[in-house]
């Protein structure tokens, strides 16, 4: 059973805004049936200040696909076309409390649904240029046809080198045999063969970061945040690194805050992206103390 | 735990008798079987009476034609391999587009390593062809691996049958009969069938224990080697409690054969009456005609599996589908493919599998409560309008790419 947070449940159990809108003036229909997805947003907007007025949806698909289209209906009520436009698949996920990795498609296809129905109400063609492929990387949420065409794009030769390019196969690396054999077809289209233990392409980045880089990095990625949590009256501090558990505390108003676990968790998005592995971040109060009663 | 279960083609429930013949092998008997003292005698003398009555059950001839694995997927892989490493002449495989992924991965894994392999296709009830199989079959084939009974759909193969052909050939015959066995009648003695596979948790045993029926004569190349565990057909110590709790479990189908094939075909058959009755454009899949007793695979047009089924889970109905989503693939089943289902149905497949615990009322209330699911997931669905489908759906629905 896949791992759905309580508010995917809520949306795909009791859906807002489901069902035909009469008197819509921008539909964007995307997806397939034979992808088991496809998507119907109907927005009303008014004309003369571009505001949506009302957004409502139909999708065949599975839970998150249904949840997914009610998130995002609730989203973009209210907004004009432009405020609109700028929600991210990320943003629908995390409206969501995120979308398990295979399930992120799901996102993509509301926030395709959405510039479709934009386009279609200013009279434009709405032409989707991402094709989806077999989940490889289930970490990253990678799939096949983005790793193909990057190794394609940038002669690619070693495992390395797609998990520099894609992130894929940078966490818990189940997925490289099926990342080699992706390597050994799209190689031998261009007449080379794949041969393992091959130095990554990008040799000038080293393999591995010692430990002080890796502490730096993590350092930089919080202080990247730190304004938007001191904005908020917070703060976050690192207190220790312990292989793939990063602990920190949560500081001033960020304490307790009911946003706290999803602050973290983007945090924790974030850090996976810079260091290019698996990590897991740990908020603890009172330092060590309660990091050992952690530690059964 | 409350519910209904109605998913017993994934897992069964472990019978209390038979956990209770287990238990004493955790603690008083928990010797080595293959140790000389008294400790491990005991153990090894509960072990020869499972392995008989599995040979019961199986209607083998002899009971040192049974190895206990640890799964099914084990003895698939164990059998296969086996085949083509005592016939290293022979490079070709048969095998059905229907297969479960434990013998369809590891053949198209075989094929980078060289061998040939001609995966059947089936009509749209699931059948099989059998004047294209004999065309198939040469002096090339080194095993045909053909499943008993499908596990989606029910469906049987003529296994006994196909067995025949294959030996006329010279080539071995394996079947993975893991949704079968307990469900149907067998009596292997009298068959051309070489290996045959079973899975302990799909008839009330536990999970991780299988067996590799390997008939007396037959050529084979163990994958575990080691220790002389199964007369060094499978090395690696006894899963003593669990052989012991297949036993006993084997011993509990025979008893309930023939209610598997009178009483639970019977709530079968009144569970997909019922919803087929109450739900518009639903239909059954697969070969009603020829199928296991317990299973129903019914598909629901234009909406699907996964959202069905997170409803069902919600009513404390548990069930599974064919839909892409469950296995977060983007294709739907492969069974449904490979049986011509179009899109608009295969991803709406619903697989109900009954056991002999189940019973009327449960029955009664998923027929009360389907037929609400479906239409509350039509009314999202931008293919259905109303009470039918959207005039045509193809149009009513045009995706800027597709």
């Amino acid at each position: 059973m896949w791992d759905y947070s309580e508010k995917v449940k809520e949306h795909f159990f009791q859906p807002r805004n489901a069902g035909v809108l009469e008197d819509a003036n921008g539909v964007g229909d995307v997806g397939s049936i034979s992808c088991g997805d496809a998507l119907r947003l109907m927005l009303k907007v008014e004309p003369e200040t571009d505001i949506i007025l009302d957004a409502h949806f139909q999708t065949f698909g599975c839970g998150s696909a249904i949840a997914s289209s009610s998130a995002l209906t609730e989203m973009v009520k209210g907004k004009t076309l432009d405020e609109a436009l700028k929600v991210s698949n990320q943003d629908i996920a995390d409206y969501l409390d995120g979308l398990p990795p295979e399930k992120m498609h799901c996102s993509v296809m509301g926030r395709e649904a959405l510039q479709a129905a934009v386009a279609n109400y200013r009279g434009e063609v709405w032409s989707d240029d991402h094709e989806e492929g077999a989940l490889i990387c289930k970490c990253f949420a990678i799939d096949a046809v983005m790793i193909e065409d990057t190794i394609r794009a940038n002669d690619l030769v070693s495992v390395e080198d797609v998990t520099n390019y894609t992130k894929a196969g940078g966490g818990c690396s189940s997925c490289h045999e099926g990342i080699e054999e992706i390597l050994v077809k799209v190689m031998a289209e261009r007449g080379e063969s794949f041969k393992p233990g091959t130095p990554s392409k990008e040799e000038a980045k080293p393999a591995g970061m010692t430990n002080l880089q890796r502490i730096k990095k993590i350092e930089a990625v919080l202080e990247s945040v730190r304004p938007q949590l001191k904005r908020d009256g917070g703060d976050i501090e690192l207190l220790d690194v312990d292989g793939k558990t990063i602990y920190v505390s949560m500081t001033g108003a960020c304490a307790g805050c009911q946003m706290e676990a999803l602050t973290l968790q983007g945090i924790q998005q974030k850090l996976m992206e810079e260091l290019k592995e698996f990590i897991k971040i740990v908020p603890t109060k009172a330092g060590a103390l309660s990091r050992a009663s952690c530690n059964p | 735990m409350e519910g209904i279960y109605f998913d017993n083609n994934a897992t069964t429930r472990v019978d209390e008798a038979v956990v209770e013949a287990m238990l004493p092998y955790f603690t008083e008997q928990f010797g080595n079987p293959s140790s000389m003292h008294s400790f491990g005698n005991k153990v090894g003398l509960a072990i020869k009476k499972a392995r008989m009555q599995v040979q019961e059950l199986l209607g083998a001839e002899h009971d040192s034609e049974i190895i206990f694995t640890s799964c099914g997927t084990e003895s698939d892989s164990t059998a296969i391999l086996s085949a083509l490493k005592a016939q290293p002449d022979r490079k070709e495989i048969i095998t059905t587009t229907v297969e479960h992924p434990a013998v369809l991965t590891l053949c198209t894994w075989l094929e980078k390593d060289g061998y040939k392999v001609h995966y059947m296709p089936v009509d749209e009830k699931g059948r099989l062809n059998l004047d294209e199989y004999k065309k198939l079959l040469s002096d090339q084939t080194a095993v045909v691996s053909v499943m008993w009974a499908n596990n989606e759909t029910g469906t049987f193969f003529p296994v006994v049958e196909m067995a025949e052909m294959a030996h006329a050939a010279g080539a071995m015959f394996h079947t993975d009969a893991v949704q079968a066995v307990g469900k149907v009648p067998l009596n292997l003695k009298e068959t051309k069938i070489d290996m045959l596979s079973v899975s302990g948790h799909k008839l009330h045993a536990p999970k991780g224990i299988g067996v590799l029926y390997l008939k007396r004569g037959v050529r084979f190349r163990p994958m575990l080697r080691g220790g002389h565990q199964e007369r060094g057909r499978r090395a690696g110590t006894e899963n003593t409690t669990s052989i012991v709790g297949l036993g006993k479990a084997a011993e509990m189908a025979m008893e309930a054969m023939a209610y598997e094939n009178t009483e639970v075909a019977r709530l079968r058959d009144k569970l997909e009456a019922g919803i087929l009755a109450k739900v518009p454009r639903s239909f059954v899949t697969g070969n009603p005609a020829d199928r296991l007793p317990n299973t129903s695979n019914i598909a629901f047009e234009f909406i699907e599996g996964e959202a069905i089924l997170l409803l069902l889970n919600k009513f404390g109905i548990a069930a599974s589908s064919g839909s892409a989503c469950t296995s977060g693939s983007l294709e739907p089943s492969h069974v449904m493919r490979a049986m011509g289902i179009p899109y608009t149905a295969a991803h709406g497949t619903v697989r109900f599998s009954l056991s002999r615990y189940s019973n009327e009322a449960e029955v009664d209330r998923v027929i009360a409560v389907v037929p609400e699911i479906i239409a509350q997931l039509r009314k999202l669905s931008p293919y259905w309008e109303g009470d039918g489908p959207a005039a045509e759906p193809d149009k009513a629905f045009a995706p800027t790419y597709a």
